[in-house]
């Protein structure tokens, strides 16, 4: 059977951020925790992909001791196992060195419950937008890689390969891999389903396998956290719009407005280097 | 994003020298963000006086080699074999991989689109070392720090953030597309061009493309000269065909504000701004739409700014050139019809008598 482990991140919502005029700094108050959407996407996916095949579904996350509703979440949704990974050694941790625990915790998993077939990240997160963790992991398990998939055409289990649909910039790329294989989600991946009654109900009652540092033995202490992150916020500010002096057009009627907005326009060099005259 | 940390202690990283940028491509024809990142590639260089370098990699390339050059690189290698013409993350990240552990630029730079991301994702994690994403603003501090300041939008484009990489090199980032300019193309430009070698075979490579489905048809923002954009005051999809009437008389494209596309009255390829596209066109249109930040941080870079609102506070005008107080709904079509007649008359120079 095949054993699909799924990278969540619970993230604020940072579309609800607002900056504090006065202070110019971030309100984060009352912002509320979600599952970053991207995420949902892969797992709804491996569950498509357990419907269909049948497989084992191991969704996990490294983060503070209240990511656990997200993974609470995730079971709720269908997932057979989740794992929080949280220490205070983690925290600061840039993408280099959550790529290195994510796929720690990701070897890991393999020893409890076989190797993983599949792994599914978001595209991005919400609060870093980098797309650069999955990369990372894929790059440290050695694994395919294909991101950015907008469509999973097909899962052939016997064959170990998987056709995908890439959404780039300028069309689509449809490419096809073997296992094992990373893939980072789209939303225009698939409609994520609703929990249903009893995986609330055994969601309610499960309590997710949490890992420490202590549970890794081999792992290195310089590889993780602020300490094992090669890049540093320098400083953080809030864009200032470019003033310029600006000329204010104004007319009794709208045709008088054009007239004027118009001449300004064709008199400027604009005119010539839009091919207008 | 980790936060800051007291130690400044740097190691000796004078070995690491030069600024490298990879041309993406596809079909032998380069994406604009390449040789926008060599005209910022170039300012880094000269400021640390070091040399731009070029990596094009693909099948049958060689003029984008070229290309390179005219658009200032001193130094391209060049990378071609039949297994290359699509862009797949193991060739690509080996070959481009092996070329930073020799030549060991300082300083590598990505265009911030799926590709870039995917490869500089996986190389910055083999190196290892620090990588940011998705950058809008590049410079870097003068010999002996020669760190790079690498800043980028953050929560949802309502901050910006500087980012360092103090203990490794090189420094990469991925930048994004539209915001960097590019250097007039020289052909008269000379520089080195240098083959390298593909480490790996076709049957190392487990992925096959099977097949390329381009999007045609589509709005192009990013190379648009004219903008017309409409924001939350059009209220409604409706007015939109009134946008692209304005659009099509100018010879320019629709854009929107992110309001409107989350009501769902445009789709999401006419966005602006946060999460959309940054756009730098000749002329921008801002049609009911106020200057949220947001909005702002993606299209303040046009040349000429006009905006139309009916709230004489809107933070817009901070930002325009020139800008009307008054009814985008009446303004707007009687702005049409007057670019008409005066393109009309460019067309047939008798028609501005007959009007």
């Amino acid at each position: 059977m095949l054993h699909i482990v799924v990278c969540i991140k619970q993230v604020p919502d940072s579309r609800e951020i607002r900056i504090d005029p006065n202070t110019n700094t971030l309100i984060r108050q009352g912002v509320p925790s979600i599952v970053n959407f991207y995420d949902l996407h892969g797992l709804e996916e491996a569950l498509r992909i357990k419907d269909q095949h049948g497989a084992r579904i191991t969704v996990v996350t490294m983060g503070p001791p209240p990511a656990e509703k997200s993974l609470k979440e995730c079971i709720s949704l269908g997932a057979d196992e989740a794992v929080l990974v949280t220490d205070r050694k983690f925290a600061g941790a840039d993408t280099l060195a959550t790529s290195y625990v994510l796929a720690k915790t990701i070897q890991k998993v393999e020893q409890e419950w076989g190797p993983a077939d599949i792994v599914f990240c978001g595209k991005q997160t919400l609060d870093g937008d980098t797309g650069q963790v999955g990369p990372g992991i894929a790059c440290r398990l050695n694994l395919e890689q294909l991101t950015y998939v907008g469509k999973v055409v097909r899962v052939d289990p016997e064959a170990r390969r998987v056709r995908v649909h890439r959404y780039l910039e300028d069309g689509i790329e449809v490419v096809e891999t073997s296992m094992p294989v990373l893939i980072t989600a789209l939303k225009e991946l698939n409609e994520v389903r609703r929990a249903s009654l009893p995986g609330m109900i055994r969601a309610a009652r499960y309590k997710p396998v949490t890992w420490t540092t202590a549970d890794f033995p081999d792992i290195e202490v310089s590889k993780i956290g602020l300490k094992g992150s090669p890049t540093i916020v320098a400083k953080t500010w809030v864009p200032e719009a470019r003033k310029i002096e600006g000329e204010m057009i104004s007319g009794d009627t709208p045709e008088q407005i054009a007239e004027q907005l118009t001449a300004k326009l064709w008199e400027s060099d604009l005119a010539e280097k839009l091919g207008w005259i | 994003m980790a936060r800051e940390r007291t130690n400044d202690q740097m190691p000796d990283w004078s070995n690491y020298r030069g600024v490298l940028v990879f041309v993406e491509q596809r079909n032998g024809i380069a994406k604009n963000v390449s040789w926008q990142l060599l005209g910022a590639g170039k300012k880094l260089a000269d400021k640390l006086d070091v040399s731009l370098m070029a990596l094009v990699v693909g099948d049958q390339v060689e003029h984008l080699a070229r290309e390179a050059v005219y658009y200032g690189a001193d130094k391209v290698f060049l990378c071609e074999g039949p297994e290359l013409k699509d862009y797949r993350t193991r060739p690509y990240s080996r070959i481009t991989l092996k070329l930073i552990e020799e030549i060991k630029p300082e300083i590598c730079l990505f265009g911030a689109t799926a590709t870039g991301r995917d490869l500089a994702g996986a190389i910055a994690t083999h190196l290892p070392t620090g990588l940011t994403a998705d950058t809008t603003e590049l410079d870097v501090e003068p010999h002996p720090s020669r760190l790079l300041l690498a800043s980028r939008p953050a929560f949802s484009e309502k901050m910006m953030a500087t980012i360092l990489c103090k203990q490794y090199r090189p420094q990469m980032a991925t930048a994004r597309a539209g915001v960097f300019q590019a250097l007039p193309r020289d052909p008269g430009r000379q520089g080195e061009i240098v083959r390298i070698d593909n480490p790996m075979s076709e049957d190392q490579i487990a992925a096959k493309v099977v097949e390329f489905i381009e999007q045609r048809g589509g709005v192009n923002l990013e190379d648009a000269e004219i903008i017309v954009a409409g924001g939350r005051g059009l209220g409604g999809p409706e007015p939109f065909k009134m946008l692209q009437e304005l659009a099509d008389a100018l010879g320019g494209v629709v854009g929107a504000s992110r309001a409107c596309v989350d009501a769902g009255w445009i789709k999401h390829e006419h966005q602006v701004g946060q999460t959309g596209c940054t756009v730098r066109p000749k002329l921008y249109f801002a049609i009911g739409i106020s200057g949220a930040v947001q909005h702002t941080v993606g299209m303040s870079n046009s040349e000429v700014i006009v905006a139309i609102n009916k709230d004489p506070n809107a933070p817009i005008f901070q930002i325009a050139h020139y800008g009307i107080v008054g009814d985008l709904f009446t303004i707007v079509p009687a702005i049409t019809r007057e670019v008409k007649k005066r393109r009309a008359a460019k067309l047939d120079p008798t028609a501005a008598f007959r009007a």
